[in-house]
């Protein structure tokens, strides 16, 4: 049951993200050339809108958080080491499935190259384990949790601020 | 060379908001998060297996995210049927090797295309598993749960890719 759930949400999310044109590698590389903000709109609007559901779940007792722990070397190196690839690939994990859906074929070496990626990672992870993945440890931390305050104040203050960015981002006509 | 489609193209903000309500009803009817890169290493496992199986069995890395099909193993292949469905109903399906903005920069330079497209998916994933996450684990489902994490992530993957990209594509970004 629990697969079925995970085919039918990847393809509503599959029509969405084609339908709003997000996958496109011409609107991810334009938005890292700070030209075309579609992505930005697509992604900071889904953020939003589900920082405010998944709170009201969480504080109705609904569903649970699901945190991935803070790892300042991980998170730090890793995320540049992805954003570099991303930039060259014009594709993240999800959305080159999508391209490929949509027939942009040059996905499927990018996908071949994850594979890749993945399998060199698997053969250094034991050493990683002990170096770069201990580096700031912190845990599973919220930024409130960090601030020490109520998540409320935190969220009403992420979509104001998303808000008004989204608001600049129109001005400039990106 | 900017593509400005006659938009055919919803709304970025809605199909977005969309978004936001199917991660939400997901995490309600199943406690499942968007998440996309743990499926290629399940899929690399799948692989390496057919190869040597015994192998892949002593892995730490493998046995940690073992090679099964799970929710995501679906969900990411749910985005590529999803996709084929909208575009072929939309009538946007079209098959290009060589991106708009790329052959604005480089031409219609296939072989290039097909290497930095699998060098960059390498670095990527790579990235990815030792950040825990991309841009759907981390930068959607991380930081809309307020997760430090989330945040540091999406930072990275942003201050690499716009660096990279600069230098890429140029200061006219294929324009």
């Amino acid at each position: 049951m629990e697969l079925w759930f995970g085919l039918i949400t990847g393809i509503a999310f599959g029509v969405l993200l084609q339908r709003a044109e997000v996958i496109r590698f011409d609107r991810q590389i334009g938005a890292l050339l700070l030209k075309d903000m579609t992505i930005v709109k697509f992604m900071l609007t889904t953020i939003l809108v589900g920082m405010v559901g998944v709170y009201l779940l969480v504080d109705l007792g609904l569903a649970k958080l699901s945190l991935k722990p803070l790892i300042l070397g991980g998170n730090v190196l890793g995320g540049l080491i992805f954003g570099i690839g991303w930039a060259l690939l014009g594709y993240c994990p999800g959305t080159a499935a999508a391209a490929l859906g949509e027939g942009r074929v040059d996905a499927l070496a990018g996908m071949a190259g994850m594979l890749v990626g993945a399998a060199v990672f698997a053969e250094a992870y034991p050493a990683l384990k002990a170096s770069v993945l201990i580096w700031g440890d912190y845990g599973k931390v919220t930024l409130p949790g960090l601030l020490g305050v109520w998540h409320w104040p935190v969220i009403v203050a992420f979509v104001a601020g998303g808000v008004l960015l989204l608001r600049f981002v129109e001005r400039k006509g990106l | 060379m900017e593509v400005k489609s006659p938009s055919k193209a919803w709304n970025p903000y809605l199909a977005g908001a969309l978004a936001g309500l199917l991660l939400v009803l997901s995490v309600y009817a199943t406690g499942k998060y968007f998440g996309a890169s743990t499926t290629y290493v399940r899929a690399a496992g799948f692989v390496e297996s057919a190869v040597d199986a015994e192998r892949v069995s002593t892995m730490a890395y493998f046995i940690k995210e073992a090679p099964k099909i799970d929710w995501q193993f679906l969900f990411v292949a749910g985005i590529g049927l999803g996709a084929l469905g909208a575009a072929v109903l939309s009538n946007t399906f079209r098959i290009q090797l060589v991106p708009d903005r790329f052959a604005a920069r480089f031409g219609q330079a296939r072989g290039l295309r097909i290497g930095l497209a699998f060098l960059g998916g390498a670095a990527a994933m790579f990235g990815a598993r030792l950040a825990d996450g991309c841009p759907s684990g981390h930068g959607l489902s991380g930081s809309l749960q307020l997760a430090a994490s989330g945040f540091v992530s999406l930072m990275g993957f942003f201050a690499g890719g716009l660096v990279m990209a600069r230098l890429v594509y140029g200061r006219r970004g294929g324009k």
